[in-house]
Order: C-alpha cells, then sequence, then structure tokens
C-alpha cells in the first residue's frame, strides 16, 4: 500500500470508528461498503460475499476447487433430516415458523421488540425445541449447526435483510452496542476487529491474509479445512477474540449477538450463499 | 466427538511459532553498538518468539520466513532510529506515538518486560 492509500485508510477507518452523531445504522452502511468498495475497485460488491476469496486471487482458486466437491453437503444432508424429524409431540420445526424453508435463514439476526434483545437463527431453532417440550441444543452442537447449514442452503440467493426501525430504540440500542464492540480494542494484543478486518484488510499477519468485514455473515456456517470440521458464525468470533488473548464470551451472549447483529446489518443487500467452505 | 468449541478455539496465532531455533546469530561485523554477541542472541530469540515479541508476525525481518506486512520491514534500523530511546519507546509502548496503532503495548500488557525491549533493540540495531 502507498503512503496515500495509508492515510486513506486511516481516515475512513477513523471516521468509522467515531461517526457523526447524527450517522444512523444506514449511514454506517453505506460508509462501511464504500471503504471496502474504494479498497478494492475491481471487487464487484456481490462478490464480498465470499470474503477472503473475493480478494485473494491464490486461495480463490483453491476454493473453486474445493467447491466441486463441497466438504460442507454432508452436514446440509444431516441438517434437513434434522429439519424433518419429527418432535415427541408430532410437530415438527416446520410448525414454529410462519415461513417456508427456504425464507428463514434472511429473517435473522433481528431485534424482538418484545422480548428486548436479538434473536439469532439458534436461538430461533431451540426455541422452538423449548416450545415442543424438546431439550435446546448446545450452542456448538452439531445438529444445530447442520440445521443453520441446511436452512442457509434453502436460502441461496435471498438478500441478507437486517432491519433497524427507527421507532424501535432498543434495535439500535442493540446495533450501537455490537458496533462498540466491533471498534474496541481488546485482549493483550490489544486488537479491535476493524484493526484487522477494516485497517489491515488484505494484508497479512504472518501467512495469513486478513479479509473484508463486508459479506462477514453470509456464508456461515462453514466448514474449516483446517479443523476438519463445521463451525457457527459466534465460533469464529470466539476463535479471533481467542487470537488477540482477550477472555471470550458465551457463545449467544448478548455481546456476541449485538456483534452478529451490526455486522449482519453492515452485509445488507448481499446474498446469502452458505454453507461456505474456508481453510 | 470432537466439540465445536475446539474447533474453533486453536489459536491462529500459534500458527506463528514456526522456527524459532532454526535462526543464526547475525553477522559479527554488524555488531554496531557493542552489546555482548549472548545479549544479541536473546534479543533475537525475544523477537522471534510468538509468546514474546512475535515482529515477525507483522514485520518483515531478514531471513524471517513468511513475515507479516502490517507494520514497516524492519531493517537499517540505525540510521532509521538514530535515537535508541526513540525505538526503545516504540517497541515498548507504540500507542504512546500512534494511540490508534495496531502494534500491541508489549510493556504496558505485560508481554515484554523493560529489559527484554533493551534486548530486543540491541538485535533490532544489528538490521
Ligand atoms: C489479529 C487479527 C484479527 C482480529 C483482531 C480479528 N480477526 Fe477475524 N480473522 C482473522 C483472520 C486471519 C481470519 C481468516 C482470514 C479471513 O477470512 O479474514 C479471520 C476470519 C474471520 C471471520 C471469518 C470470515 C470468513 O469469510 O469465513 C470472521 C466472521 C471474523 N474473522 C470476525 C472477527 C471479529 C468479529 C473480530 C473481533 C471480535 C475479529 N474477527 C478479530 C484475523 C483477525
Ligand atoms: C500485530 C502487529 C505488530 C507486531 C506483533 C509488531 N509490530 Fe511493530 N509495528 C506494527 C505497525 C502496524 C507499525 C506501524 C506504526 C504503528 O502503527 O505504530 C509498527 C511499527 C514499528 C516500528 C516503527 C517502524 C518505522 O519505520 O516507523 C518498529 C521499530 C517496530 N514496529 C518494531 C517492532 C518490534 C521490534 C516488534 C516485536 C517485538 C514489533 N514491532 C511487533 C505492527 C506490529
Amino acid at each position: 500500500m502507498n503512503k496515500t492509500a495509508v492515510m486513506l485508510t486511516s481516515i475512513l477507518a477513523t471516521s468509522l470508528a467515531q461517526p457523526a452523531a447524527i450517522a444512523g445504522p444506514e449511514e454506517d452502511r453505506a460508509a462501511f461498503v464504500r471503504y471496502f468498495q474504494s479498497r478494492f475497485p475491481d471487487v464487484e460488491f456481490d462478490e464480498f460475499a465470499n470474503g477472503i476469496y473475493a480478494i485473494d486471487a491464490d486461495s480463490r482458486r483453491q476454493w473453486l476447487e474445493i467447491e466441486e466437491f463441497p466438504p460442507y453437503e454432508f452436514a446440509i444432508e444431516q441438517g434437513e433430516s434434522e429439519w424433518q424429524q419429527t418432535f415427541a409431540n408430532g410437530r415438527t420445526f416446520a410448525d414454529c415458523f410462519a415461513q417456508p424453508s427456504d425464507s428463514i435463514r434472511a429473517m435473522y439476526p433481528r431485534y424482538e421488540e418484545a422480548r428486548g434483545e436479538v434473536v439469532t437463527l439458534e436461538i430461533a431453532l431451540n426455541d422452538c425445541r423449548a416450545a415442543n417440550d424438546e431439550e435446546p441444543y448446545a450452542y456448538d452442537a452439531e445438529e444445530l449447526i447442520d440445521l443453520t447449514a441446511f436452512l442457509a442452503f434453502e436460502a441461496r440467493g435471498k438478500a441478507v435483510a437486517v432491519r433497524i426501525p427507527a421507532d424501535q430504540p432498543g434495535a439500535i440500542a442493540a446495533y450501537e452496542d455490537g458496533k462498540r464492540f466491533y471498534y474496541s480494542k481488546r485482549g493483550q494484543l490489544n486488537f479491535a476487529c476493524s484493526d484487522c478486518h477494516i485497517t489491515s484488510v488484505g494484508q497479512r499477519v504472518r501467512a495469513d491474509r486478513l479479509g473484508p468485514s463486508l459479506g462477514h455473515t453470509t456464508h456461515f456456517p462453514v466448514y474449516r479445512s483446517k479443523l476438519g470440521g463445521m463451525i457457527g458464525l459466534q465460533q469464529r468470533f470466539l476463535g479471533c477474540i481467542r487470537d488477540v488473548r482477550a477472555k471470550p464470551f458465551e457463545l449467544q451472549s448478548t455481546e456476541y449477538r449485538n456483534l452478529e447483529f451490526f455486522l449482519a446489518y453492515m452485509s445488507n443487500g448481499l446474498m446469502i450463499n452458505g454453507p461456505g467452505a474456508r481453510k | 466427538m470432537l466439540s465445536k468449541h475446539d474447533l474453533s478455539s486453536r489459536p491462529r496465532w500459534s500458527a506463528l511459532a514456526a522456527g524459532v531455533a532454526i535462526f543464526s546469530l547475525a553477522a559479527a561485523s554488524n555488531f554496531a553498538n557493542g552489546s555482548p554477541q549472548a545479549d544479541i542472541a536473546e534479543g533475537k530469540l525475544l523477537s522471534m518468539e510468538r509468546s514474546k515479541g512475535n515482529c515477525l508476525a507483522c514485520h518483515m525481518i531478514e531471513d524471517g520466513e513468511l513475515p507479516g506486512d502490517l507494520g514497516p520491514p524492519l531493517l537499517a534500523m540505525k540510521v532509521r532510529f538514530p535515537d535508541r530511546k526513540a525505538l526503545v519507546e516504540q517497541v515498548c509502548d507504540a500507542t504512546v506515538r500512534n494511540s490508534n496503532s495496531r502494534m500491541p503495548p508489549f510493556c504496558r500488557h505485560g508481554i515484554l518486560s523493560e529489559e527484554e525491549v533493551e534486548l530486543i533493540v540491541d538485535y533490532l540495531y544489528t538490521l
């Protein structure tokens, strides 16, 4: 990166970090998108749904080969039979949702006024089990991740559409909380998410190339070849937070749900393309 | 069965541990500040070790493999940092000069002691 680019980056990053008082979610999102588009002018907006592969030709080539025999296929199949299982009371997951299975992924995360909190897809699925007298899943349970893999696959091609109604102060507060988390330095290594995924995007920490945050949520859950299994979005948060030697939060904690809410909002308009395959 | 928690938590930082032992001593002719050879070797080790400086994660350093590029290459240090105090401060706590630095504040966060930073700076002056 040349000097001008460095300066531009830090000015933009600073203005993202300290938004003017009037800036709302939609202004934030526009600035977020503009930043990544100016950093990568040759990358089409839709491409950011592909994470690091949008900006790194080498790993993109490997990925396209991997996608010929998708390693997450088994998870989709398992998730589908999980979805179709009959609970002891004779009902199924489908009975909990008003929408068909291809329209559920895009409804979450969302702020539910009556509960006063952000509800993620994982929470909604577990609520469904509880409502039918079934044990909820652990948030890192294979069954739950497979279900989200199936629902993401069903929803492919639908746009991320997180809503923050102006008349719901709770939704705005949750968004602001997630945003603050994202831009805050943490851990012994003193890194904010934005330090790596905005300011240093495209650069390398040792051999790891840093991908853009625009599109971070579209393709989860992902099969990680390095780990030989599927993980959900919040497990990735947890990994990145451990890496900076900070204390991780529980999966589906208020902190992570608000962070997911903020990040998913930033990806509004991109297509859902999960499940994904990553290193 | 492997717990999903385990899957996510393998620290990526550990991938940065590679090859501490393979570095040889800097050429003797480069000993600009007259530090004993042993100090320089220790400074080099502290710079490379992932639980210590891990400078290679973000900086190109002569023979270091797979360097990151978040920060500028560490070379010609004597010319670029004639003031030893300024270099010590940058390594000890980069946030003094740049409050938003992406370089960890090594001393303030208890990753390196001030003595260790002096040893690292001895090594840096051979680059
Ligand atoms: C020290 C650097 C660093 C920090 C800080 C960091 N990450 Fe990451 N993160 C990475 C690297 C490296 C990867 C793998 C390459 C990539 O996809 O960007 C990654 C991957 C991710 C991914 C998966 C992207 C994909 O397409 O699969 C998400 C989501 C993510 N990070 C979110 C976060 C969040 C949220 C935070 C803050 C809580 C954070 N990261 C902090 C280095 C970092
Ligand atoms: C996680 C990233 C990271 C690590 C680890 C790191 N640095 Fe840095 N370093 C940076 C960045 C980014 C800069 C650019 C200036 C700034 O932001 O403070 C920098 C700047 C510097 C500078 C000033 C260079 C110049 O030309 O102005 C020196 C000297 C330096 N680092 C030495 C070290 C040493 C020695 C270590 C290990 C003990 C180290 N760094 C570890 C990220 C890092």
